[in-house]
C-alpha cells in the first residue's frame, strides 16, 4: 500500500484510486500511453509568457475537437491529449519550452502565434514543426528532442529529472511515480541509525556550498537528546545568477517535502520549516501549496505513516538578505533577530533553532535524499568521483551558446559543461567565438575563477577548492576574451560587501576596503602596494572572518590574482585594460594620418575636448577628454584610437 | 602517584589546566597572556566580531578564542606571524573607519582602540579613510551617541538587552553601513532608555560617553553671587581614585573634600547624610505599610534607572515603588529649603551641584517634579569621572593632596548611609533601622550578611522579634524584570524589595571611572563595607544631625513637612497609551466593550478584518447601540493575537467568526435594552440605589 493511514476522513479518496494503480504496477504505463503536452512553468518560462501559451493550448485542442484533460485522471484512455505544466526544464533561455511525449519532441520559444500550427501538425497531424525546434548554434543541426540534444543529452538529470515533466501543483501525480515511498520507508521500515548511516554510505555532501557530509550532519544531531528538534530546508539562495534551488522548489516541490521528512525521522525532529527566498515568489506558492497537499494527503499530520508520530512543517519567506543564507544566520532570522552569523560551535545540531539541535539543509541535498534510499548507497555512489558522489546542477550563464541549469555527475570537466552542454563560447553578440575561452567563475560570490588549464580538470568539492574555488551553491559563469578580470573580481567584491552583515570587522571593513583597492586598480591609482594589500588583506579576511561570507568574499580577487596576474599587473604598472572595459585607463587619441579633419569628433565631443582646423588632423585634450568614446563612435573613418 | 590527572591543554607550548573556563579566551588569560578583544565582556555572550582574539588551534586553524570550547589536548599559538599580521589589519580596518580626532575625545587615553593600535605596534594605516561623518546624537540628559567613534562591537547592545533587559539600542542597516542606534533612527532621548549608562561604560571607544556638566558648573564656580553647595555620593570615594592610579576601592573621603574645597566650592556635603534620612523615611514608609496592610512588597525608590524602569514597564507596580525620593533628590530639596535662611542667600543664588556615580541621576536631577517653580532641588551632577576631570585640569595633584572634613551639619553620617553605594546596601542599612524600632532594644550586631554578595538576584529572610521579612536584593534591571513579573502575577511573597540598576549598585555606575579590571566593582564594594566598619555609628537613627533636623525643621518622620520634600509621585510612562480609538459609540453606559488590538503584529495576523467584521456585524444586526468597539494598539499579548477584548475577556488567536459568536453569546445573556437612554435611566436608577 501506498500509504498507511489510520486517520479516518483524511482524504483518502484521492489517494485511493492511484495507489490502487501504484499497487498494480500500471500506474504510470497506463499514463504513458496518453499523448501529453506539457509546457514549462518555471520562472524563466512565465516570464516569457508560459502561461499564455497554456491557455491558447487548452482553447486550440478544445476547438480542434480533441479531448483535453487538465487533471491527472486514473484511468486514462489513448484518444485523450493531456495538457500540463511542469517545473522548470532547464533550458531557460530558449523558452518558453513545450514538450509533446511520448512523441520526444521538443518546442523552444513557442509564442502563442505559434500554438496552433503545433496542434494542427503535431498533435493532428503527427509532424514536427522544423522551425520551433532546437538548432545547435555551432553545427546548425537541429534537434527533435531531448534526446538528440546537446544540452540535454550530455546531462545527467536526477534531481531536475522530475521537474521536467511533473505537475509541480500535483501531489498525485508525485506519488503515482513512486514518491513518498522513500519517507514510508524511513517510518515504517527503518531506524534512525540504519537512515543516517544509509546516507552516510551514500556519499552525500551538502550542495550549499560546504560540501560537508550530510550524514555526520544528520548524525551529530540524532544523538542529542533533546524532546524537541528542527528540520530547516535552506531555500534562501542568494548568489547572483543562482537559481538551481528555484527550479527545484518550483519544479518538484514534494521532493525537497520527503528530504526532510527523512531527515526529520533520522534525527527525531517533529517540526519542519523552509526558509524560502522572498524573491521567488513562485516557490513559495508551490512550496506552501505542496505542504498543504501533504497534510491532505496525511503525509504529513499527526500521524506519519500511522507510526504516531507527528510532523508538521512551515514555509516562510526569507528577509531579503544573503547572509542569511548562512545557518546561524538563518536560525537568528527565523527566530525573529537580525539576520547575524554567530560564532560556531556550538553548531546547530547541537544547539540550533530556539536552542534546540537543528539540522539545515540545502534544498538541493534534500532533493537528493529520498532516491538515495530508493535505490540503495551503492547505486547512488555509481555517479560521480569516489569523494564527491551524485550528481551537481549548475546555473550556466554568461558567454555561452546555451544558458540555463544543467545537472552533471561530479568529476564532469569543464570542457564538457561549457563546450558540449553550453554550445560553447560566445562573443557579447551571442555569436560562437571559437578562441574565445577565458575563464569560468565557479560558485558565485564566494567562488573562484577557472582558467584555460583547469578545462579537463574533473569537478568535485577537493578538486575545486585545491585550485581556489569552490563548488558553492552552483553559480557557473563563463567568460570570454573580452572580459576584464579586474571588474570581474570587483562586481563580486561589490556584492559582498554589500551583502555583509556587518558584524565582523573582517568582512564589514575588509571588503570595504578590497573593494577600494580594486577601484584604485581600475581607475588608474594603483601601484606595487596596493596589489601586496590586496593579497594581504585578501587572506586576512579569508582566515579571520566570522562566518562562511567573510571567510570566502576575497576569492574572486585572490583566484584572479593567482590566474590572471598579468591582467593586474597591466592595469596598475602600464595602467592599460587589455578589454578596454576600464574607462579610466582609456586614452583616446586621434591618429593624424587617418584623420581627415572633418570636425564630426568636435561636434559630438561632450566636453569640448576635441580642437582642430578643418582639414586639418584634430588634436584631444586629455585633460577635458572624459573617455566617453562619443567621437570614437561619430568617426567614420577610424581615426580614433586607443578607445 | 595516586594523583588524579587534571585535563590540560597547551597554550604557546605551556600545559594549562582547565579548570571550568568556558572558551579558551579565559584559560588563555589565566595564563597571563592578555589577548586583546573589543567584544568580550564575561558578562554578556559571546559576541565574535571583533576577530582579535584569533588563536591558532592545532588541526582547526584560525579560530577565535572566546569562542572555541577548551578540550584537552588542544595545542594553541595565540601569536603566529598570521595572527599578528590579521590583528594588525583588524586595527587597521577600525581606524580607517573611524574619526580621529583622539586629543579631543573623551575616551582619550582609555580607549581600547588607542591603546591597542599603541599595543599592536600600528604606526600607520595602510588603508584609506572611509570615515563619513555623521551627526552627534545629543539627545539624552545622560548620555552623548557618538557614531563617528563606534567599532560596531556591540557590547552596548548586548549590556543594555542582556544586562538590563531594554534594547534600547540596536544595529540597523547592512555592511558598512550597519550603525548602533534605537529604532527608527529616533534620538536616544526619545525612547526607553533608562540613562543608566551601562553601555557608555563597557563602549571600548568614545562612542558612548557621559554629558558632561563640567562647563555650567566651572561657570557657577566663578560666579560671585552664587553659592555653590556640593553634595558627594558614597560610592564616588572608592572610584574616583582610580583617575589618579589608585587601587580600586581605595577610599579618598578627605582628599575628595580638599579638592572641592580647592575648586572653589562653598559648602562641601556628604550625599550619606540624606542616606541616613531616606532610612529613616523609607524605613518608617516600610513598617508602616507592613503593620497597616499597605501595598507591599516595597521596592526601594533610589535608583533613578529603576525608577523610569518602573515608570515605564511596570505602572500597575507603581504604589509598590516607596514614596521616597532618592537620597539625591532628598538633599537638593532639602538644602534649597533650610540653606537659603542658614546661609543668608537667596534661594535663586544657592545652586546644588551633585557628584554621583551615576548618569541617570542627571535625568532625575531634571524631573520637573524635583524642583520648586522651575528651579531645580540639584543644579547640575557630575559624574566621578567629570568630576575627575575637573580636579584634573585644575592641576590639583589629587593623590598627594592632605584630606579635609566636610561642612557641617550635612556632612555628618553614619556607616548604613555610606553603603548605600552598593547593591544591598539600602536593604542593610533599612534593617538596620526596622530592626531596632521594631524591637525596642539596641541592635549590637548591625551586619546582615544575609543581603550582601555579588548575584544578581539574592533572597533573604530575616526575623525581627519573631516575624519573618523576606527580602530580595537585585540589580541589573534584566533581574529587577524578573521579580516586577513575580509580583505582578501575585506569586511574590516579598516584603521589600532593593533595585538597583546597575550591576554591583552605585558602585558599577556608569559615571564610575571607566575600568578594564575585572574585579574593581568587588574591590570598591568592599571599600564601602570597610569605610563602614571604619565609622563610630552604623544606624540612620543614631545620626544626631538628622534627628536635630526633623526636631528643629522637618518636624515627625513622615510627617506633612518630611513629605512635602522628602518624597515624590511617579507616572506611567507607557510607550503604548492604554488609549484606543473609538469606532463605533453611542451615548450610555452599558455598552458591551469590544477592543481589537491593531498593533503590528495581530494586523499582519488578520486582526483588520476581525475588526471589519464586527462592525459589519454589528450594523447588519442593528447592534450599533449596544457596542462600543474599538480599535486598540498594542495588547502585548502578540504570540496568541489576533488578540480581542470582549466585555473584559481576552479573545486569543480571534477571528471574525469567533468574535461574533463570543459577542451574540454575551448579548443573548443580557436584558435587551431599549434604547441606549432607558439602559442609562436605568443605569442611573441603579447608582441612585
Amino acid at each position: 500500500m501506498l500509504l498507511s493511514n489510520s486517520q479516518p476522513g483524511c482524504a483518502m479518496t484521492n489517494t485511493e484510486p492511484l495507489s490502487h494503480l501504484a499497487r498494480k504496477g500500471h500506474g504510470p504505463s497506463t499514463l504513458a500511453q496518453v499523448r501529453r503536452v506539457i509546457i514549462c512553468a518555471g520562472t524563466g518560462c512565465m516570464a516569457n509568457g508560459a502561461m499564455k501559451v497554456f491557455e491558447k493550448f487548452k482553447s486550440e485542442i478544445a476547438n480542434s475537437g480533441m479531448q483535453v484533460i487538465l487533471e491527472l485522471r486514473a484511468e486514462a484512455t489513448s484518444d485523450e491529449i493531456r495538457l500540463s505544466k511542469s517545473g522548470c526544464q532547464g533550458f531557460c533561455q530558449m523558452g518558453p519550452l513545450v514538450s509533446v511525449v511520448p512523441d520526444g519532441i521538443l518546442y523552444t520559444k513557442v509564442r502563442t502565434e505559434d500554438v496552433a500550427e503545433i496542434v494542427q501538425q503535431t498533435l493532428a497531424g503527427g509532424q514536427v514543426v522544423e522551425r520551433l525546434l532546437y538548432k545547435d548554434p555551432a553545427t546548425r543541426k537541429s534537434s527533435r528532442g531531448i534526446e538528440d540534444n546537446s544540452f540535454y543529452s550530455r546531462q545527467s538529470r536526477l534531481v531536475l529529472h522530475e521537474c521536467g515533466f511533473l505537475d509541480p501543483e500535483d501531489i498525485r501525480e508525485y506519488m503515482l511515480h513512486g514518491g513518498y515511498q522513500a519517507a514510508r520507508k524511513a517510518f515504517v521500515e527503518m531506524s534512525p541509525e540504519e537512515i543516517c548511516k544509509t546516507i552516510l554510505d551514500s556519499g552525500l555532501r551538502g550542495r550549499g556550498g560546504g560540501g560537508f557530509p550530510t550524514g555526520r550532519k544528520w548524525d551529530a544531531a540524532r544523538v542529542q537528546n533533546s524532546a524537541k528538534k528542527y528540520i530547516i530546508c535552506n531555500g534562501d539562495e542568494g548568489d547572483p545568477g543562482a537559481f538551481m534551488n528555484r527550479s527545484v522548489m518550483e519544479g518538484n516541490p514534494h521532493s525537497v517535502i520527503e528530504g526532510m521528512m527523512i531527515a526529520a525521522r533520522a534525527i527525531g525532529a517533529n517540526e519542519m520549516l523552509v526558509y524560502v527566498r522572498a524573491e521567488y515568489p513562485l516557490a513559495v506558492e508551490r512550496m506552501r501549496r505542496a505542504v498543504a497537499d501533504a497534510e491532505r494527503e496525511g503525509i504529513l499530520g499527526k500521524n506519519v505513516f500511522g507510526t504516531g508520530l507527528p510532523l508538521k512543517c512551515e514555509v516562510m519567506e526569507g528577509a531579503g538578505a544573503f547572509v542569511c543564507g548562512e545557518e546561524t544566520a538563518m536560525i537568528a532570522s527565523i527566530e525573529g533577530q537580525r539576520g547575524m552569523p554567530r560564532p560556531k560551535p556550538p553548531f546547530p545540531a547541537q544547539s540550533g533553532l530556539w536552542g534546540k539541535p537543528t539540522i539545515i539543509n540545502n534544498v538541493e541535498t534534500l532533493a537528493h535524499v529520498s532516491r538515495i534510499l530508493n535505490v540503495g548507497p551503492e547505486v547512488f555512489r555509481t555517479i560521480g568521483t569516489k569523494d564527491s558522489p551524485g550528481t551537481k546542477t549548475f546555473a550556466l550563464t554568461g558567454h555561452v551558446s546555451n544558458t540555463g541549469l544543467v545537472e552533471v555527475p561530479f568529476g564532469t570537466t569543464l570542457r564538457e559543461i561549457v563546450y558540449n552542454i553550453g554550445g560553447g563560447v560566445t562573443d557579447d553578440a551571442g555569436k560562437i567565438w571559437k578562441t574565445g575561452f577565458k575563464a569560468v567563475q565557479i560558485g558565485g560570490p564566494s567562488g573562484g575563477c577557472l582558467t584555460e588549464e583547469h578545462l579537463d580538470l574533473p569537478l568535485a568539492y577537493e578538486s575545486l577548492r585545491s585550485v581556489g574555488a569552490m563548488v558553492g551553491s552552483g553559480g557557473l559563469v563563463a567568460m570570454n576574451q573580452g572580459t576584464c578580470m579586474v571588474s570581474i573580481a570587483r562586481f563580486f567584491m561589490e556584492f559582498t560587501q554589500r551583502e555583509s552583515c556587518g558584524k565582523c570587522v573582517l568582512c564589514r571593513e575588509g571588503t570595504r576596503q578590497l573593494l577600494a583597492l580594486l577601484d584604485d586598480v581600475i581607475e588608474g591609482r594603483a601601484d606595487q602596494n596596493t596589489l601586496n594589500l590586496l593579497e594581504k588583506l585578501g587572506h586576512a579576511v579569508q582566515a579571520g572572518s566570522l562566518c562562511g561570507l567573510g571567510k570566502t568574499a576575497p576569492n574572486p580577487v585572490l583566484s584572479t590574482m593567482r590566474y590572471f596576474r598579468k591582467e593586474y599587473e597591466e592595469h596598475v604598472f602600464e595602467k592599460r585594460c587589455r578589454t578596454g572595459r576600464c574607462k579610466a585607463l582609456l586614452s583616446p587619441e586621434i591618429n593624424p594620418v587617418k584623420c581627415k579633419g572633418c570636425g564630426l569628433c568636435i561636434k559630438a565631443c561632450p566636453t569640448g575636448a576635441i580642437t582642430g582646423e578643418k582639414k586639418q588632423p584634430h588634436h584631444i585634450n586629455s585633460e577635458l577628454c572624459i573617455k566617453c568614446g562619443a567621437c570614437a563612435t561619430a568617426c567614420k573613418i577610424h581615426a580614433i584610437e586607443g578607445i | 602517584m595516586n594523583k588524579v590527572t587534571q585535563p590540560t591543554l597547551t597554550i604557546d607550548g605551556k600545559a594549562v589546566v582547565i579548570e571550568g573556563e568556558r572558551n579558551l579566551l579565559e584559560l588563555v588569560r589565566k595564563a597571563n597572556i592578555d589577548l586583546p578583544t573589543f567584544c568580550y565582556h564575561s558578562e554578556l555572550s559571546v559576541y565574535g566580531a571583533c576577530r582579535l582574539c584569533l588563536v591558532q588551534v592545532e588541526g582547526r586553524g584560525i579560530q577565535g578564542a572566546c569562542s572555541t570550547p577548551p578540550e584537552p589536548g588542544l595545542k594553541v599559538l595565540t601569536t603566529t606571524p598570521k595572527i599578528r599580521e590579521i590583528r594588525r589589519i583588524a586595527v587597521e580596518l577600525l581606524l580607517a573607519n573611524h574619526d580621529q580626532s583622539c586629543p579631543t575625545c573623551p575616551r582619550s587615553a582609555n580607549c581600547q582602540l588607542q591603546i591597542l593600535a599603541q599595543r599592536l605596534g600600528v604606526k600607520k594605516v595602510r588603508f584609506k579613510s572611509v570615515h563619513q561623518p555623521v551627526p552627534l546624537d545629543e539627545s539624552s540628559p545622560s548620555l552623548v551617541r557618538d557614531p563617528n567613534k563606534c567599532v560596531l562591537c556591540g557590547d552596548c547592545v548586548r549590556m543594555c538587552s542582556e544586562i538590563q533587559g531594554i534594547g534600547a539600542i540596536d544595529f540597523t542597516h547592512r555592511g558598512h553601513e550597519v550603525t548602533v542606534q534605537p529604532a527608527f533612527g529616533k534620538n536616544l532621548g526619545d525612547v526607553e532608555c533608562v540613562n543608566c549608562g551601562q553601555c557608555a561604560s563597557v563602549c571600548p571607544t568614545g562612542a558612548l560617553t557621559i554629558k558632561s556638566e563640567v562647563d555650567p558648573v566651572w561657570d557657577l564656580l566663578a560666579d560671585s553671587q552664587k553659592t555653590v553647595v556640593v553634595q558627594i555620593a558614597p560610592a564616588v570615594r572608592v572610584g574616583l581614585g582610580e583617575c589618579f592610579g589608585l587601587k580600586p576601592g581605595e577610599i579618598t573621603t578627605g582628599r575628595i573634600v580638599a579638592a572641592l574645597k580647592h575648586l572653589g566650592f562653598n559648602q562641601i556635603y556628604d550625599t550619606s547624610f540624606a542616606a541616613d534620612l531616606t532610612v529613616l523615611e523609607e524605613g518608617t514608609e516600610f513598617l508602616e505599610r507592613k503593620t497597616h496592610g499597605g501595598k507591599l512588597p516595597m521596592f526601594t525608590s533610589c535608583c533613578p534607572g529603576w525608577v523610569k524602569y518602573a515608570e515605564q514597564y511596570f505602572p500597575e507596580l507603581l504604589p509598590n515603588l516607596s514614596t521616597c525620593r532618592s537620597p539625591q533628590a532628598m538633599f537638593g530639596s532639602l538644602l534649597k529649603a533650610i540653606l537659603p535662611d542658614q546661609l543668608k542667600v537667596d534661594r535663586k543664588q544657592l545652586k546644588v551641584v551633585a557628584i554621583m556615580p551615576c548618569t541617570a541621576k542627571k535625568f532625575e536631577a531634571q524631573r520637573p517634579e524635583m524642583g520648586v517653580d522651575g528651579d531645580p532641588d540639584v543644579d547640575h551632577v557630575l559624574t566621578t569621572q567629570e568630576l575627575a576631570q575637573m580636579i584634573q585640569s585644575a592641576g590639583i595633584m589629587f593623590d598627594t593632596l592632605q584630606p579635609e572634613s566636610f561642612d557641617m551639619p550635612f556632612g555628618f553620617y553614619t556607616g548604613a548611609g555610606v553603603i548605600f553605594g552598593n547593591s544591598g546596601g539600602v536593604m542593610e542599612a533599612v534593617l538596620r533601622f526596622a530592626a531596632e524600632k521594631v524591637t525596642g532594644k539596641k541592635l549590637d550586631n548591625v551586619e546582615f550578611q544575609q543581603v550582601r554578595g555579588d548575584s544578581g538576584l539574592r533572597e533573604a529572610t530575616v526575623t525581627v522579634n519573631g516575624s519573618e521579612l523576606k527580602l530580595a536584593v537585585v540589580h541589573g534591571l534584566r533581574n529587577a524584570r524578573v521579580v516586577a513579573e513575580q509580583v505582578r502575577a501575585g506569586k511574590s511573597n516579598y516584603d521589600l524589595i532593593e533595585v538597583m540598576a546597575c550591576p554591583g549598585g552605585c558602585v558599577g555606575g556608569a559615571g564610575q571611572p571607566v575600568t578594564t579590571s575585572r574585579d574593581a566593582r568587588a574591590l570598591r564594594t568592599k571599600g564601602l563595607y570597610n569605610a563602614d566598619k571604619m565609622l563610630q555609628l552604623h544606624k540612620s537613627q543614631d545620626n544626631v544631625f538628622i534627628t536635630e533636623c526633623y526636631a528643629n525643621f522637618l518636624g515627625e518622620i513622615g510627617g506633612e513637612k518630611a513629605h512635602h520634600l522628602l518624597h515624590t509621585t511617579y507616572q506611567s510612562r507607557r510607550r503604548i497609551a492604554d488609549e484606543s480609538l473609538p469606532l463605533m459609540h453611542s451615548p450610555g453606559e452599558d455598552k458591551l466593550k469590544v477592543s481589537v488590538c491593531l498593533g503590528t503584529n495581530c494586523f499582519l495576523k488578520g486582526s483588520q478584518e476581525v475588526l471589519n467584521g464586527v462592525l459589519r456585524h454589528a450594523e447588519q444586526n442593528g447592534l450599533e447601540g449596544r457596542l462600543d468597539v474599538r480599535a486598540g494598539f498594542c495588547f502585548e499579548k502578540c504570540e496568541t493575537g489576533p488578540s480581542v477584548m470582549i466585555g473584559g475577556e481576552h479573545v486569543q488567536n480571534c477571528t471574525a467568526a469567533k468574535a461574533i459568536e463570543e459577542i451574540n453569546s454575551r448579548i443573548e445573556n443580557e436584558t435587551p435594552a431599549q434604547t441606549a437612554d432607558a439602559t442609562a435611566a436605568i443605569h442611573g436608577a441603579n447608582i441612585g440605589l
